[in-house]
C-alpha cells in the first residue's frame, strides 16, 4: 500500500465528508482527492518523476496537505521544510536532498531568493498565492499553484501508480549530532505501518475529528493529517497555537474528538480559564516529544475528566515507539508506555545483551515502521541501523536510555550523546555554536540542555568573548533568531571570561552543566 | 505615530526582536505572518497589554482582529480605554 491511497480509499469510501477544514475553508474528499490529482499531473507535465524530491516550504495550510498527496501521486518523495526555517538552511537541505521541485508560498520568495542561484538541481517553483513580484532574475521555472489545481479538467482522475511500497515516500530533516541535518527516510511500507499502528490504539474511527496544532515539518504534525485520511475522518487544520482561545473555540465548534499536545501546549491550556467550554466531544489528548510533567497530566486529569490521555514516545527515525494505554496513567504516569502494535522494543546494556527489569541501558526498535537510514549518509546510518535477528534485518538503536519495570513499561532515562529535546524538536548544540561562533566576537561558544518544565529541555548558551570585543544578550539571541529556526534559539545566555576545559583540552560540557 | 504605537513597537522590537527592527515590519504587517510572535509570546503580549494600560483582556477578545499588528492593536486598546465601565 502507498501513502497516497489513504487519501484515494477515504475519497471513494466518504467523497462528500468533509476531510480538511483550515481557516475558513472546508474541502470534502473528493474535493482534495481532485485537486491532488490534478497537481500531481501538472508535477509530472513540469518534469518530476519517479523517486524526485519535491521540498515543501509553506505553513500549516490547505496547499501544504494538497502538495503532500500530490508529490506522492506524481511518484515524488516529499520533505516538508519548517517555515521558520532561514535561507542558509533551505539552501543546504535543497541541495542535500537535490530536490527538483519546491512547493512554497509568493510572501516567502523575498526572503529565499539568494537561493536560487545554489541551488543547481531546483528546477520548478510552484508558487501559492498571487504575487507575481520575486518570480523573475533566475532561471528557475514558477509556476502558479492555483493554475494546476483549476486549469486541467480533463487530468482529474489520479495517475498511473509508479510506486512499490519499499519505494521512498518521504524525507524528514532531522538534526544530528554533527550539526548538519540529516533526512530520515522513510518508504511508503514505513509510514504506512507506522500509522496503521498508531491509529490501532488509539482506536481511530471515521468519525474522529483531529485538530492539528503543530507544524506539518514536524512529523508529530505531519502524521495527524496522514492518519486522518486514513481513517476517513476530518482534520482541522490551524496554523499555530498563537491564538489559543481561537483554537479552543474551533474545537468545540468542529466537536473536535482527538487532540495532540506537546508539554508547551499542556501548559497554555493549563493557564487559561477553560471552564465555561463544553469539551463533551473530545475523546482522547496525546503527548509525545517531551513528557508532560506528573502535575501537568494531574491537571489535564481534572480538567478533562473524560478524555483518554496517551503518554507517548517517539522518534523520527521510527516515527513513534511506544504509548501508556491511558488506564495506567494514573498508575504510573512518569513512564511511556509499551511499544505499539506490530513492533518490538527491548533495551540493551552496554554488551549488547538484551537487559531485564531494572536495568538502564538503549532501547531498540524491531518493527517494519523503521527507517531506511539517512539520505545519503551512510556512516551515521550504519551508527543507528544495526542487524537484527533476521539476516539482513535491521534494527534501529535509539541512542536514548531506558529502564523497564517488572511488567514491562519503559522509563525515559537520558540521551547517549548530547542532542537537546526542546519544544519536542531535536537541536543538535553543534548546530547552534556553529552559528554562534559565526558571530563576530566571540571566542568560545558552548550549547547544551539545562531542565524546563515546559520546554522540556531550554537550550543554553556560555560564551566567552575575544578580547576587547563587546556582545549583549540581545545581540547574540538576534543573530541566533537571522540565522536559525525559532525552537533553535538559546533561551538563555551566560558570558564567562572563558570555558572549562577537558584534559584533551575541550570545552566541558559535563562541568558547565553542573554549575549552571 | 501616537503615544500608543510608540509603546507597542518598542514593547514588540525589545521582547520579540531581541531590541533590533531588522525586519522593518509595518503597522499592518501581521506578527503571526511575520513570525514576529508565537503563543508564549502572545501571552506575554497580553500580559503587558493589561498591565501597561490597566485593561482586563476578556478570553474571547484574543483574537487576530484585535491583536495580530500593531494597527490592530492600537484600534483594540483605543477601544478598551474609551469602553464605558
Amino acid at each position: 500500500m502507498q501513502v497516497e491511497t489513504f487519501l484515494e480509499l477515504s475519497a471513494q469510501r466518504f467523497p462528500d465528508k468533509t476531510a480538511l477544514v483550515c481557516g475558513n475553508r472546508r474541502l470534502t474528499y473528493s474535493q482534495i482527492e481532485e485537486q491532488c490529482n490534478r497537481f500531481a499531473h501538472a508535477l509530472m507535465a513540469e518534469g518530476v518523476e519517479r523517486c524526485d524530491r519535491v521540498a515543501v516550504y509553506l505553513d500549516n495550510s490547505v496547499e501544504a496537505v494538497i502538495s503532500i498527496f500530490s508529490s506522492l501521486k506524481a511518484g515524488a518523495v516529499f520533505l516538508m521544510v519548517n517555515p521558520t526555517t532561514k535561507v542558509e538552511k533551505l539552501t543546504y537541505i535543497l541541495n542535500d536532498c537535490r530536490a527538483k521541485a519546491l512547493i512554497t508560498h509568493a510572501k516567502k520568495l523575498q526572503a529565499i531568493k539568494n537561493c536560487w542561484g545554489q541551488t543547481p538541481h531546483l528546477r520548478i517553483i510552484v508558487v501559492a498565492g498571487t504575487d507575481t513580484a520575486d518570480m523573475n532574475n533566475t532561471d528557475k521555472r514558477f509556476v502558479f499553484l492555483d493554475q494546476c489545481l483549476h486549469q486541467r479538467p480533463l487530468l482529474s482522475q489520479p495517475p498511473t501508480k509508479k510506486c512499490i511500497d519499499i519505494d521512498l515516500a518521504a524525507l524528514i530533516y532531522t538534526s544530528g549530532s554533527t550539526g548538519k541535518p540529516k533526512g530520515v527516510m522513510m518508504t511508503h511500507l514505513n509510514i504506512v505501518s507506522a500509522a496503521t499502528s498508531i491509529t490501532t490504539y488509539l482506536e481511530n474511527t471515521p468519525d474522529d475529528i483531529i485538530v492539528n496544532v503543530l507544524p506539518l515539518s514536524f512529523d508529530y504534525g505531519l502524521y495527524q493529517a496522514l492518519m486522518g485520511f486514513k481513517i476517513g475522518g476530518t482534520v482541522v487544520l490551524e496554523r499555530d497555537f498563537t491564538y489559543p482561545y481561537a483554537v479552543i473555540e474551533k474545537i468545540i465548534r468542529e466537536k473536535v474528538t482527538g487532540f495532540p499536545i506537546v508539554p508547551t501546549i499542556s501548559a497554555i491550556l493549563l493557564r487559561m480559564d477553560l471552564r465555561k467550554y463544553d469539551f463533551s466531544s473530545l475523546r482522547y489528548l496525546t503527548n509525545t516529544a517531551a513528557a508532560l510533567p506528573t502535575d501537568h497530566i494531574s491537571k489535564l486529569r481534572k480538567l478533562f475528566p473524560h478524555v483518554k490521555i496517551y503518554s507517548m514516545y517517539g522518534l523520527t527515525e521510527c516515527k513513534r515507539v511506544s504509548y501508556l494505554p491511558p488506564d495506567q496513567i494514573d498508575i504510573r504516569p512518569t513512564s511511556v508506555g509499551k511499544g505499539m502494535p506490530n513492533e518490538e522494543v527491548y533495551i540493551v546494556d552496554e554488551q549488547g545483551r538484551r537487559a531485564g527489569p531494572g536495568i538502564v541501558g538503549e532501547l531498540v526498535v524491531r518493527g517494519a515502521n523503521v527507517m531506511k537510514g539517512y539520505w545519503e549518509m551512510p556512516e551515521e546510518t550504519e551508527r543507528v541501523l544495526r542487524p537484527g535477528p533476521l539476516p539482513g534485518e535491521k534494527v534501529l538503536y535509539t541512542g536514548d536510555l531506558f529502564r523497564m519495570d517488572e511488567e514491562g513499561y519503559l522509563y525515559f532515562v537520558g540521551r547517549k550523546d548530547d542532542i537537546i529535546k526542546t519544544r519536542g524538536e531535536k537541536v543538535s548544540p553543534k548546530e547552534v555554536e556553529n552559528v554562534l561562533y559565526s558571530l563576530e566576537g566571540v571566542a568560545e561558544a558552548a550549547v547544551f540542555g539545562v531542565p524546563d518544565e515546559v520546554l522540556g529541555q531550554a537550550i543554553k548558551a556560555v560564551i566567552a568573548l575575544r578580547e576587547g570585543a563587546y556582545l549583549a544578550q540581545e545581540d547574540v539571541l538576534r543573530h541566533c533568531a537571522q540565522h536559525l529556526e525559532d525552537f533553535m534559539v538559546p533561551k538563555y545566555v551566560e558570558f564567562r571570561d572563558t570555558l572549562p576545559k577537558t584534559a584533551t583540552g575541550k570545552i566541558s560540557k559535563r562541568e558547565l552543566a553542573v554549575h549552571t | 505615530m501616537n503615544q500608543i504605537d510608540k509603546e507597542l513597537r518598542r514593547f514588540v522590537i525589545d521582547n520579540f526582536l531581541f531590541g533590533q527592527d531588522d525586519t522593518h515590519f509595518s503597522d499592518e504587517d501581521s506578527f503571526v505572518d511575520q513570525g514576529i510572535i508565537d503563543s508564549t509570546g502572545m501571552l506575554e503580549l497580553v500580559a503587558f497589554l493589561e498591565q501597561q494600560y490597566r485593561i482586563k483582556i476578556e478570553d474571547e477578545e484574543l483574537i487576530p482582529d484585535n491583536l495580530d499588528s500593531i494597527n490592530n492593536l492600537v484600534k483594540f486598546i483605543e477601544k478598551k480605554l474609551h469602553a464605558p465601565l
